[in-house]
């Protein structure tokens, strides 16, 4: 059977689908534009979900969009898997054997967590967390729980341990290296992280790995390690990375890397199929290479381009500066550019909430601060700041962001930012000022009057 | 001239380190002022950009403002009852909302 055929068609309901839907809503008002996804909820804020496995707020809070709103936006919502993509019919084809036509097809699939492959790794009680289900699932078991293991680097992880740690568990947290998110903090950033989540009662195991997860009757009783210790849990929670989910897109012969290939339109190696979010990896004709983002912004900010070219404009993305706000261990840490260079052991994979930019080692000196939970770190260019990690007080992180952003020529004050910390940070404040004022007329206010 | 942003902790004679606690900058000053100024001047901003949705803003809002709606569109709260309280400003794990001082123009 085949039904009636919208013209736009956007397969996942997440925020690259959400975005597009309504760019396109807005440029179409007649269109006929449908959404497909498998998950059958109202649109929701993912890295909300965090927030609701800590118990900061009920989970009806997630909920972005009203079911009016979204019927205001007249997108038909249809909840099932699809499972082939036919791009010379144009054509979708559901799990349930339902085919629907587009005229023009947008990918917005996200990305999925890597699932471990140890023995046991499908005994009730391995956990990952991707999305909405996943933390209803974890919030239960954490219930009848008493100890819990989470293995895995960077930002889902650590989500994972404070949620289980909140919710009343003894968390153990396996890393294979030494210290935490090793690619993207610095070794001062990294003991800081795991100091504070000693403090919160995590025991932390270092140089661990899991060789198998040990269950009964179907359920996690707990881990024994490669080292051979046996680690009782009813949770093993794992964040390893997250990879694209561009199988329908490879299944159909669409170019793909890591992620699905998109051009600077956002347009496929099939120009009337078009990917965003997570899924996409875009080319970026300056600099001839392609990047990835697992970043709800980006996500956004696709989705918006990616609508707006499907409705007939043509809009290049043009990627900005990367640029993630995120809470470690109740701590602000912001991270502006490239700031990593170092390796991480513990993922398979990009992590969720970053950017494969941050990883790359510029050319540059470190100004950092050694002991203090506060600390601004700054990567310093040949002739401009190219990232900057500021940990605890945001007051620098703003004005870094638009000096990073704006590519202010930091040459006057390139010497002093090498010569010493301390002093080139007054030095900065200082510049930064003049430069700002010479951005008029975009001047942040905080500064418009005060100084 | 800035001798207010590292008040009177001891310079630090190790090269490329810098005690970030005393390396407040000026505008730092801003989220340092009176309350009195702040419930007086300052209305809400968002830094849309970087809104992630989650609505912690929103959940701790005393006066219940859709603050996390203001963020999506990058609209400052120029709602009547806000209390300028700063719990949204707050909790937002983002480090989307800050104050700014209302414009001249439309200052109630
Ligand atoms: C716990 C958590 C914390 C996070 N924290 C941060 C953070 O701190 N900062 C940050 O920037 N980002 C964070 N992220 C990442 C951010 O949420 C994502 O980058 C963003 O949601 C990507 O949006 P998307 O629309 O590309 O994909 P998604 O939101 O993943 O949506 C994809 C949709 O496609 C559907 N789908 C996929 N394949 C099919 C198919 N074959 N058939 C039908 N439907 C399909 C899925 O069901 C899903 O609804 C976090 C994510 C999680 C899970
Ligand atoms: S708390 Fe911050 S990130 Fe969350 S919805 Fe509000 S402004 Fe956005
Ligand atoms: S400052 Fe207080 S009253 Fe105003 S929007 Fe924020 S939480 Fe609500």
């Amino acid at each position: 059977m085949t039904v009636r055929a919208p013209p736009y068609v956007i397969v996942g309901s997440g925020i690259a689908a959400l975005s597009a839907a309504e760019a396109l809503r807005e440029r179409l008002p007649q269109a006929a534009i449908a959404m497909i996804s498998e998950e059958p909820h109202d649109f929701y804020s993912r890295p909300g979900l965090a927030y609701v496995l800590r118990g900061d707020f009920p989970e009806k809070r997630l909920f972005v969009r009203t079911p009016k709103d979204l019927r205001d936006l007249n997108v038909e919502r249809i909840t099932a898997r699809v499972d082939r993509l036919q791009c010379e019919q144009n054509e979708l084809v559901l799990a349930n054997g339902q085919r629907v036509r587009y005229a023009c097809l947008l990918l917005a699939t996200g990305a999925l967590a890597v699932p471990p492959t140890f023995p046991g790794h499908d005994l009730v009680g391995v956990v990952k967390l991707d999305g909405l289900d996943d933390t209803r699932h974890i919030i239960a078991l954490a219930k009848r729980g008493k100890s819990a293991v989470v293995i895995g680097g960077g930002i889902t992880a650590l989500e994972l341990v404070e949620g289980l740690g909140a919710r009343g568990l003894k968390v153990h947290y396996f890393l294979r290296g030494d210290r935490y998110w090793g690619d993207v903090l610095d070794e001062a950033e990294s003991s800081l992280v795991m100091d504070r989540l000693r403090h919160e009662g995590v025991v932390i195991h270092t140089k661990t790995q899991v060789a198998q997860a040990l269950g009964a009757g179907g359920k996690l009783t707990g881990v024994k390690t490669q080292a051979g210790a046996h680690i009782p849990c009813q949770v093993l929670a794992v964040a390893i990375g997250v990879r694209p989910r561009a199988d329908l897109a490879r299944q159909a012969g669409l170019k793909v890397e890591k992620g699905v290939l998109v051009n600077q339109f956002l347009q496929t190696s099939v120009p009337n199929v078009y990917a965003a979010g997570d899924v996409a990896e875009v080319f970026d004709p300056r600099s001839g290479t392609t990047t990835l983002d697992v970043l709800w912004p980006t996500a956004l900010a696709q989705g918006k381009v990616a609508g707006a070219n499907m409705a007939g404009e043509r809009r290049p993305y043009s990627k900005g500066v990367a640029f993630n706000v995120t809470m470690l261990t109740g701590l602000k840490v912001a991270i502006i550019g490239a700031v990593g260079g170092g390796k991480n052991d513990d993922l398979v994979a990009i992590m969720r909430g970053e950017s494969e930019s941050w990883r790359l080692l510029p050319k540059s000196w470190v100004i950092s601060d050694r002991d203090d939970a506060n600390r601004v770190r700054l990567l310093v260019g040949e002739r401009r700041l190219v990232g900057a990690l500021v940990m605890g007080d945001q007051s620098w992180s703003r004005p870094l962001q638009r000096l990073i952003v704006g590519q202010a020529d930091i040459t006057p004050i390139r010497p002093a930012l090498l010569e010493s910390g301390m002093a080139s940070l007054t030095q900065l404040a200082a510049f930064y000022q003049q430069w700002e004022r010479s951005q008029t007329p975009d001047i942040p206010s905080g500064l418009s009057r005060s100084s | 001239m800035f001798d207010w942003l590292f008040g009177s902790k001891p310079a630090c004679d190790q090269p490329s380190t810098a005690t970030s606690a005393a390396a407040r900058p000026p505008w730092a000053a801003l989220s340092l002022e009176s309350r009195h100024e702040v419930l007086s001047e300052a209305q809400v901003v968002p830094e849309a950009a970087n809104c992630v949705q989650c609505g912690c803003c929103t959940y701790n809002c005393p006066m219940g403002i859709d603050v996390r709606a203001h963020a999506w569109r990058g609209l400052p709260v120029r709602d009547s009852h806000c209390l300028t309280c700063s719990e949204c400003v707050k909790r937002c794990p983002r480090g989307v909302l800050r104050f700014e001082r209302i414009p001249l123009l439309t200052r109630k």
